[in-house]
């Protein structure tokens, strides 16, 4: 003892305060100081990025939430319409096949001109809307607002430029003319574009619309939420507490670990094989997308699952193993309500990665060219990201507002989404 | 529900009246490794049997084959014959889920569910169906806190949560849990490791109290706490039983000089 207390004693004691010792400490102080000087840094990286892809999405695409429209006075002509005031208030189903389209070109010719083209393919369904409401206006000439082209509607926007050549931009001279014309008499106007909220495609960007493919991606989310979390969860469950841990089991979980970093596409080709070849299910069907979707997102949500299951303490199963709960009883009710905050954590990552999918229904043919809303899972749709695909495609200079619009609903879709989860995740964290 | 004397399932016979539990030649593999080497120990009705020896020394394994909670230790196998009121608990007839709520347990670690206090006690009777009504289940609570001495610090506070609770409390909730499927044993595995000295004391007070109504096997490190609250004391070391007998005996005139030297702290 006394000989360990000797050698102890020759220890020189240390000398906090020598240069050494000062120039560690300020080496440690700079060290962290670097530190989080890079954490800030990489911080304020990131979030300049995302502002600068907000500030370009917004920029570009509020606007499509507006839609200019012109006041042209239309000349109701029974003749040209092939339908009389009386007739039509016989029989309005005669409105239906009356010549609106032939009307408002005459009208429009007779305003400005045969050689502009300001007014919108689809401007005459105010026409018939108005008409049908009051079949007396055939034969009057009355003042309405309909649709502009969407060269006009870029015109009134600001978004082409008038110095270019008249060959080089995508109006003329004369249309450029009217434009003025029609600025000067207050005959042009910018509403909010309900159209644009309420339809599906065209081949007219200021007839497209984004409901279409809102409402595919809104039934296809449903189809992958049904199918993958219950499935997910349960596969989580049985693997973390029911499942002997042997050969197989490990296989699996290297197989499910290795599914989630499978590239999206190669979902949609076995959608595509499995459901759509083997199967036989309807192409383009958001059921489809949904199904493949919810492949894709399994593995996820297992992961996610197994990650809250191990979490949750293992006290907590031994105390309710000990007063006698079976194991079912222990999951149901211990396990799963403490580890279902987590699991829907997962679930929410999995489906916003779905979300904003498009590789695999490219490949199960929800990018076809629709102008109706689907009505039903089994109805061809398309789905957000695609529709944005398919704009971001086109060459038009109306779509690349409406693919920036298009992005801006995908966001708020996904913000929407993500919030209702979050808030439910929270609920169930308050209950325990 | 109320009457708390043992139910004889299997009427043993008149000689081992007071044998609520026997153990034979148990042996606990884990994988290859053989934890347990042979172990045989009675559990008596009236007494509070300790299990006492240096860590490592299989007691808490030992412990949790009584309820066959090793079952869910993944590679863990029991050999041997394990009897309660003369049934094989390891027999394929036997339910573990009815096993655990006649053999209860408390954990090292005080582990309440994230619940309410009074649902953490109405838990065990629930899933048993033991109360009918809530004035029934009411009266099951109120008796078990009551009876694990938690009683009047808690009953003004039944819905607070079960882990805002003390150490100490929250163990003696633990207990009161255990006690409210009216359990023919209880089995604690050092209850009183993770607690300070007054909740210790409080804890041994407890167990005095429940001595009689349950047979009580405690494993604890603390061989003044074995001394204190025993009637019947077992020595295990390196997975054997050194020696079994009367707590007295062991603590002051062991048969063996590994006993010896363990009570007189030459090692462990």
């Amino acid at each position: 003892m006394t000989d360990r207390l000797s050698t102890l004693d020759a220890v020189t004691p240390t000398v906090w305060s020598s240069p050494q010792m000062q120039a560690r400490i300020r080496r440690r102080y700079r060290q962290e100081r670097l530190f989080k000087y890079t954490g800030i840094a990489a911080l304020a990286l990131a979030a300049g990025f995302l502002l600068f892809l907000m500030t370009s999405v917004i920029s570009d695409g509020w606007t499509s939430f507006k839609q200019t429209e012109i006041s042209v006075p239309v000349v109701f002509d029974p003749v040209r319409l092939g339908v009389t005031a009386e007739q039509a208030k016989a029989d309005p189903t005669l409105l239906r096949r009356a010549n609106f389209p032939g009307v408002l070109a005459d009208s429009v010719a007779k305003a400005h001109g045969d050689e502009v083209e300001i007014v919108s393919d689809g401007g005459w369904l105010a026409l018939r809307e108005a008409v049908e409401a009051d079949p007396a206006l055939i034969g009057k000439t009355v003042p309405m607002w309909v649709i502009a082209t969407s060269n006009i509607d870029q015109l009134a926007k600001g978004r082409i430029d008038l110095d270019a050549d008249e060959g080089d931009r995508p109006v003329n001279d004369a249309e450029v003319a009217a434009w003025k014309r029609l600025e000067a008499k207050g005959d042009i106007r910018t509403v909010l574009n309900t159209t644009f909220l309420t339809s599906a495609d065209s081949v007219d960007p200021e007839l497209a619309g984004i409901w279409g493919a809102l409402k595919g991606s809104f039934l296809t989310a449903i189809i992958t939420l049904l199918i993958s979390f219950p499935v997910g969860v349960l596969a989580a469950i049985y693997l973390e507490e029911f499942a002997p841990k042997n050969r197989w089991t490990d296989l699996i979980e290297v197989s499910i670990n290795n599914l989630a970093a499978v590239p999206s596409i190669i979902f949609g080709l076995l959608g595509l094989a499995v459901f759509l070849n083997t199967m036989n299910m309807p192409r383009s069907a958001p059921v489809v997308g949904g199904l493949t979707l919810a492949l894709m997102t399994l593995p996820v949500i297992v992961i996610a699952s197994r990650a809250a299951i191990k979490a949750v303490p293992p006290s907590i199963r031994d105390a309710a193993l000990g007063i006698g709960a079976s194991p079912v009883q222990v999951v149901t009710h211990h396990v799963l309500p403490l580890a279902l905050p987590g699991m829907l954590t997962g679930t929410i990552l999995g489906m916003a990665r779905a979300l904003g999918e498009t590789a695999p229904l490219l490949m199960i043919g929800m990018r076809a060219f629709l102008t109706s809303v689907p009505q039903g899972f089994t109805q061809p749709a398309t789905a957000l990201p695609v529709q944005i695909f398919i704009w971001s495609d086109n060459v038009s200079r109306g779509f690349v507002e409406k693919t920036s619009g298009a992005i801006i609903v995908l966001l708020l879709f996904l913000l929407m989404i993500n919030s209702l989860a979050i808030y439910l995740r929270n609920r169930f964290e308050v209950r325990w | 529900m109320n009457d708390l004397s043992p139910t004889a399932t299997a009427a043993p016979p008149a000689a081992h009246s007071s044998l609520k539990m026997t153990a034979r030649n148990v042996r606990v593999f884990y994988g290859e490794f053989e934890a347990i080497t042979g172990v045989s120990i009675d559990v008596t009705r009236e007494d509070v049997t300790a299990f006492i020896g240096p860590s490592g020394c299989g007691k808490s394994t030992f412990l949790r084959c009584l309820n066959r909670m090793n079952d869910t230790v993944a590679g863990a196998r029991v050999v041997g014959d394990i009897q309660l009121d003369g049934e094989d608990i390891y027999s394929p007839a036997m339910d573990v889920v009815q096993l655990r709520a006649r053999v209860g347990m408390v954990f090292q670690k005080p582990n309440p569910f994230p619940k309410s206090i009074y649902e953490n006690v109405a838990y065990g009777p629930r899933i048993h169906g033991l109360a009918r009504t809530k004035a029934d289940m009411d009266g099951i609570v109120e008796q078990s806190l009551r009876r694990a001495g938690l009683w009047d610090e808690v009953k003004d506070r039944l819905a607070d949560s079960g882990t805002a609770l003390s150490g100490g409390q929250q163990q003696r909730l633990c207990i009161a849990r255990a006690i409210a499927v009216n359990p023919e044993v209880i089995l604690m595995d050092e209850p009183a490791s993770a607690l300070d000295p007054i909740a210790t004391a409080k804890i041994e007070e407890l167990i005095d109290d429940l001595r009689g109504r349950y047979a009580i096997v405690i494993v604890t490190h603390n061989m003044q706490q074995a001394a204190r609250v025993s009637q019947k004391t077992a020595f295990f070391h390196l997975g054997t039983v050194v020696e079994y007998g009367d707590t007295r005996e062991i603590f002051t005139n062991p048969k063996e000089t590994r006993t010896k030297d363990y009570i007189t702290g030459r090692y462990g």
